[in-house]
């Protein structure tokens, strides 16, 4: 009977949109991919080095939060300095992606931030004092990282120039100028030694306790920005339609330029407190791809802060853990990359299973 | 002196030229996809590996080397692997619909991750005492020139000196501007990449069209990583030495405007930039570095250029980096 | 095998999560025929037709091909059993030639050859009478061209089954009549022609039969020869029902608004609003008549200050102040600051008035967030004002934290208008805002407006169904390809005055 339709059967899967899926039923689908993919490396993890399967967790569990080893220090702070850093950027990104500006230029913005703050503890450094310097480090820094993150939007909001590839240019340049600056003054050594002048202050002996308490303000800010201000809300307008947007009377040009400064203030303070609160010193790896990482924090966190906070934690996590676990089996420490994409993929495959419902077609007629 | 300069610069050139050839083929169906470096870190990974084996079967010896499978077996691996890549890239956006831009994004995690992976694994296999492997064998049967190339003058050092891969980046690249502007694939491709609804109503298969035009990108963009270890680096392999080639190569695709035969002009000029600061009397190693800024900056200009002409032809394909489900409403 | 239906429907079903587009629809069209398929905007003619195409795959129900049961899962398919399409939106690929996309995704045997496809695309339109240039690039053409671009695409393909998805919309009356001259060519040639329209005096004029849908659902097919608007109508619209919508007499009628002789050109350089001149009063009802994309989006958005026009002026009489301001090219934003008090429901709910992702309160925040000095938003007013509008206008929405985008068409406008109607305006514009609503909902609308109109409101609405302008509106305004053709009372006009105003292609046959 269905020989005459031989060429064309009906799909045997079909793929639909649904409706809504409950909040909890989400989260638990992104919670079950996070659990796949830490599964997935313990197996990677334990074939590789032969250690058993539940040994490479309690490896990765000690190896992030606690004293692996007698005498060294206590690695939580690390960790906690890491997810800081890795936060800050995503919390810069996430206002230009809510917008739906894809600002794939944290790196550069951030580098370029470090870079000014760099510039200014070695210029003036022992020639103006302390409290005046170290301010002027914060403000410059956050300054060139807005200028740096507001030449494309300038270029987007003007001519509709393609932001992902405008922004992904400008980190090269920032690479660059890097190595120029270093360079100069490192005199032909490639390093800068560390200068302490207009160095972000320690509080107490804790090394970390600066950054970390200070991108938790800026996380707290910058949910009530997106959250509950005007601009916040303008932002969000923008994203979701421009043609809203101009409806309502909001300049949209006007909010591009706006959020990409603010986007890239904030990276030019993850690069101030690189530079000016870790390394008190610069490189070109300084940021270390880390800009990108931000941007899967971003993503992964729906640009809600809270969520980001964990989606940060989470990859520092996996890659301090993986690179822990690798290290101790004379792996190489790049097996902490992978682990992190293997994750991040499956977070962001399974977003699918949360917007559509996959059917399978009934077969009418016995097929 | 020029002429070194010149052939220098080819040699630059051609890792950008795959990287940028298989980018074009993968962006004319749609896909903005980031995770090229990712990818051309891949491809040269798995020559690597391919490469490795086949000199530990032959015992580490030349002379039991069969040119042939040398030179087969490194390709075969080298597009495997890039290729996987290319599948794990259109599964996540075509079928799942994933954001491209943060698919790429972890693909070129995991990609450098992956390279970086075997390839420090491999030199800790070796006990070397550099924190490199050494492949130089097989990088001498990929090298292998024309016999009478050195007879001719600057000539054949221009034109004739290069390894095969070279030349295969050449002919990919002309190929590939040949398939798209001249055969029926190409129309089919293109429309895919500017209206995925209208290929779609003219019963293109769009899902087919994606995965191979990425796949086919794919492979392309890593056998630039795998020129770059045989031919380029003389076989050695360290980690993060192909370095940020795979985004000049994304850089290079708005240079050439998406059209390969372009790129392979644009590459020869990338190439020449970030040689030139070696040729130019009298630069110290800082200008050097700003130098080495050019190619960007060059790329830059002609991004804003191009959206500043409007002009219809020169614009990257309509569609680029949205996703299309055909029941969307 | 002569009575054999060229195409068969039989008990389709479709559905778009809980809407149901499409239900238990039969169908049948035969070779040397055309076929109407008459109904109301979102009737589901549209639909039915890309289950057909291979667009989208039905639900349930069975779909026959000569005879033969057929299954129709992609586009490619449908060509396989030589069906074409001629979508509304057209779909070409703007960059490539005619030719280009006229051969795109065709597997003929042989070398690519574009020359030959150009000469053979010259042979079609000598054969059927079209004039095309193959060469041409689709973003340099003019819209009938296009939708030539677009028949010669199907023909190429040798369909025998076309099908025509509201082809006059974009046409002036002259590019209708020629194209109604190749379809009848067509059809001595054999060919089973379908043709989704709204438009009754097509429907008479061109088809042997005709297919009535309404709400989804298959009301039957009568021969053109033996049927009546009158009958097609009640078919179309189910029962005829007499509107009875209120109108009072507008009470001492001031001057709110003066549009004068504006000019507007879109993207391509069109004039697109030549000319236009009126006025609207206080208190009463203007309405806004005219096929689809005739200058109506642009008029309204070149008043709320969303286009930028050419040249003349858009003058408001303030009534507070007595003023007389000039609106032209002023931002939205220049427009409220100068205390005018305008709201505007735009054709587009989702896409403009309201952010679909956004729940109902934060939707009501768009007129009102800017309010205050703070640097915070204040969500009290807006989440007091959204809870009034829910209970006031019977929205059903589970509660005011609800995306907007999850409501249906009635109740999305129905916050639409409510949040637009709280803003108390002194002009209120409403674009089509009863398109796609259901009776109940629309007389809510209706409602509404004619309660502004008492509170001394100026309202100007866009309209599609005649019936519906002449029972609300006090003055109708026609506007044909951009020009204002004529003025009328809407109590004394009558729809064939209004009709043909509409049809009337060039301002200075008027003599």
């Amino acid at each position: 009977m269905s020989q005459k339709s031989k060429k064309h059967h009906e799909p045997f899967i079909h793929i639909v949109k649904r409706d809504e899926l409950a909040p909890a039923k989400a989260w638990g689908i992104r919670i079950g991919a996070i659990v796949l993919g830490v599964l997935l490396i313990g197996l990677i993890s334990s074939i590789l080095t032969g250690e058993g399967f539940f040994e490479v967790y309690e490896i990765m569990f000690r190896g992030v939060f606690g004293r692996l080893f007698e005498g060294k220090t206590n690695m939580l702070w690390k960790f906690l300095q890491d997810t800081a850093i890795l936060l800050c950027l995503g919390l810069a990104v996430a206002p230009a992606f809510k917008m739906k500006f894809w600002n794939c230029g944290a790196e550069g913005q951030a580098l370029i931030g470090g870079l000014a703050g760099m510039f200014c503890m070695i210029q003036f450094g022992g020639k103006l004092p302390e409290f005046f310097l170290v301010p002027l480090v914060i403000a410059v820094s956050i300054i060139a990282g807005a200028i740096w993150g507001v030449i494309p939007a300038i270029f987007k909001a003007k001519w509709n120039t393609n932001e992902t590839l405008f922004t992904l240019m400008m980190n090269y340049m920032a690479t660059q100028l890097i190595a120029y600056y270093v360079y100069i003054v490192g005199g032909g050594s490639n390093v800068i030694n560390p200068v302490s002048t207009g160095a972000l202050p320690v509080i107490g002996n804790l090394q970390y306790l600066t950054n970390i308490l200070i991108v938790a303000l800026l996380t707290v800010a910058v949910y009530v920005y997106l959250k509950y201000s005007k601009q916040g809300y303008e932002i969000a307008v923008v994203g979701e339609s421009q043609n809203t947007a101009r409806y309502i009377g909001i300049n949209v040009k006007k909010v591009v330029l706006r959020t990409m400064m603010l986007s890239g203030a904030i990276c030019g303070v993850a690069g101030m407190l690189l530079v000016a609160g870790t390394d008190h010193s610069i490189n070109t790896n300084t940021v270390g791809g880390q800009g990108f990482t931000a941007i899967m924090v971003a993503w992964l966190g729906k640009f809600n802060p809270a969520i980001m906070t964990l989606m940060a934690g989470l990859i520092i996590f996996l890659r301090t853990g993986a690179a822990k676990v690798a290290d101790l089996n004379f792996l190489n420490s790049s097996f902490a990359d992978i682990s992190v994409g293997v994750v991040i993929l499956l977070l962001v495959g399974c977003e699918f299973f949360i917007q559509y419902s996959v059917r399978l077609r009934h077969g009418k007629k016995g097929v | 002196m020029i002429v070194e300069f010149i052939s220098r610069a080819i040699l630059l050139s051609i890792p950008l030229l795959y990287g940028a050839t298989g980018e074009i083929l993968t962006e004319k169906s749609g896909h903005l996809n980031l995770g090229i470096p990712g990818i051309m870190y891949g491809g040269a990974i798995g020559g690597v590996i391919g490469a490795f084996l086949y000199e530990n079967a032959c015992g580490n010896a030349a002379e039991n080397m069969n040119p042939i499978l040398t030179i087969l077996i490194p390709l075969l691996t080298s597009i495997l692997f890039s290729v996987l890549m290319g599948l794990i890239y259109s599964f996540m956006t075509v079928t799942l619909r994933a954001n491209q831009n943060v698919t790429g994004l972890a693909l070129t995690t995991f990609g450098i991750g992956l390279g970086n992976f075997f390839g420090g694994s491999l030199v800790k296999l070796v006990q070397s005492d550099l924190p490199s492997i050494a492949l130089t064998k097989t990088s001498k049967i990929f090298k292998a020139e024309l016999p009478f190339a050195k007879d001719l003058g600057w000539f054949g050092e221009i034109f004739l000196s290069h390894d095969f891969l070279a030349y295969a980046a050449i002919a990919i690249a002309l190929i590939a501007t040949f398939i798209l502007n001249r055969t029926r694939v190409g129309l089919n491709l293109r429309a895919v990449g500017e209206n995925p609804a209208t290929a779609d109503a003219a019963g293109i298969n769009v899902t087919a069209y994606k995965y191979i035009a990425t796949c086919i990108g794919s492979a392309v963009a890593g056998l630039g990583g795998l020129q770059y270890v045989m031919a380029y680096a003389d076989g050695v392999w360290s980690n993060n030495a192909f370095g940020d080639r795979g985004w000049m190569a994304i850089a290079l695709v708005i240079f050439a405007l998406w059209k390969p035969s372009m790129a392979i002009l644009g590459a020869f000029l990338f190439g020449a930039l970030c040689n030139a600061n070696n040729y130019v009397q009298g630069l110290g190693t800082e200008t050097q570095e700003l130098f080495k800024m050019l190619p960007y900056v060059v790329t830059l200009i002609v991004l804003i250029i191009t959206s500043l002409r409007k002009k219809r032809e020169h614009q990257p394909p309509e569609s680029l980096g949205l996703p299309y489900f055909r029941e969307e409403r | 095998m002569a009575n054999q239906a060229a195409i068969e429907l039989k008990n389709i079903t479709k559905t778009f999560g809980s809407v149901v587009a499409n239900k238990n629809v039969n169908l049948r069209a035969n070779r040397g025929e055309i076929l109407s398929i008459l109904g109301e905007n979102g009737s589901g003619k549209t639909t039915l037709m890309n289950m057909i195409s291979g667009i989208y795959f039905p639900d349930e129900g069975e779909i026959f091909i000569d005879g033969e049961p057929a299954v129709i899962a992609s586009p490619k398919d449908a060509f396989d059993y030589k069906i074409g399409m001629i979508h509304q939106h057209f779909k070409l690929v703007d960059v490539f030639s005619a030719a280009e996309n006229i051969i795109l995704g065709l597997e003929e045997q042989g070398r690519y050859n574009l020359k030959a496809a150009e000469e053979r695309i010259s042979a079609i339109c000598d054969q059927y009478g079209f004039e095309l240039d193959p060469k041409k690039k689709i973003y340099t053409m003019a819209v009938s061209e296009k939708q030539t671009v677009e028949i010669i695409k199907v023909l190429y393909r040798g369909a025998d089954i076309l099908i025509l998805d509201e082809p006059t919309a974009v046409l002036t009356p002259q590019e209708t009549q020629k194209l109604f001259a190749v379809l009848r060519r067509m059809r001595e040639d054999g060919k089973c022609i379908i043709i989704i329209t709204h438009k009754l005096h097509e429907v008479l004029s061109l088809s042997d039969k005709v297919a009535v849908l309404r709400k989804g659902e298959y009301v039957g097919t009568v021969e053109t020869a033996k049927t009546s608007e009158a009958e097609l109508t009640e078919m179309m619209v189910g029962k005829k029902i007499s509107l009875n919508i209120e109108r009072s007499e507008p009470k001492d009628a001031q001057v709110r608004l003066e549009v004068h002789h504006v000019d507007c050109s879109n993207r391509e350089g069109t004039l697109v609003l030549d000319d236009v001149s009126f006025h609207v009063n206080a208190g009463e009802i203007l309405g806004i008549a005219g096929i689809a994309g005739s200058g109506q989006r642009e008029l309204l958005e070149v008043i709320a200050g969303l286009q930028k026009s050419d040249s003349g002026a858009v003058l408001y009489h303030n009534p507070k102040t007595g003023n007389v301001d000039n609106l032209q090219n002023k931002t939205p934003l220049q427009i409220r600051e100068l205390g005018v008090r305008l709201s505007f429901v735009p054709e587009d709910r989702l896409g403009m008035g309201l952010v679909g992702n956004m729940d109902i309160t934060d939707n009501m925040m768009l007129r009102s967030y800017r309010r205050g000095k703070s640097a915070f938003l204040e969500r009290k007013g807006p989440k007091d004002l959204a809870e009034k509008i829910i209970e006031d206008l019977e929205v059903v929405t589970p509660g005011a934290t609800t995306p907007v985008r999850r409501l249906s068409g009635g109740n999305v406008q129905k916050v639409l208008v409510g949040r637009e109607i709280a803003a108390s305006p002194t002009v209120l514009m409403a674009a089509y805002p009863v398109r796609g609503l259901d009776i109940n909902s629309s007389y809510t609308i209706y409602n509404l407006l004619n309660q502004q109109k008492e509170k001394g409101v100026a309202v100007i609405f866009v309209g599609e169904d005649l019936d519906v302008l002449l029972e609300l509106c006090d003055r109708i305004l026609v506007i044909g390809s951009g020009k204002v053709t004529g003025i009328l009372d809407g109590r004394t006009a009558t729809k064939e005055q209004v009709g043909l105003l509409m049809t009337k292609t060039e301002g200075g046959e008027q003599k």
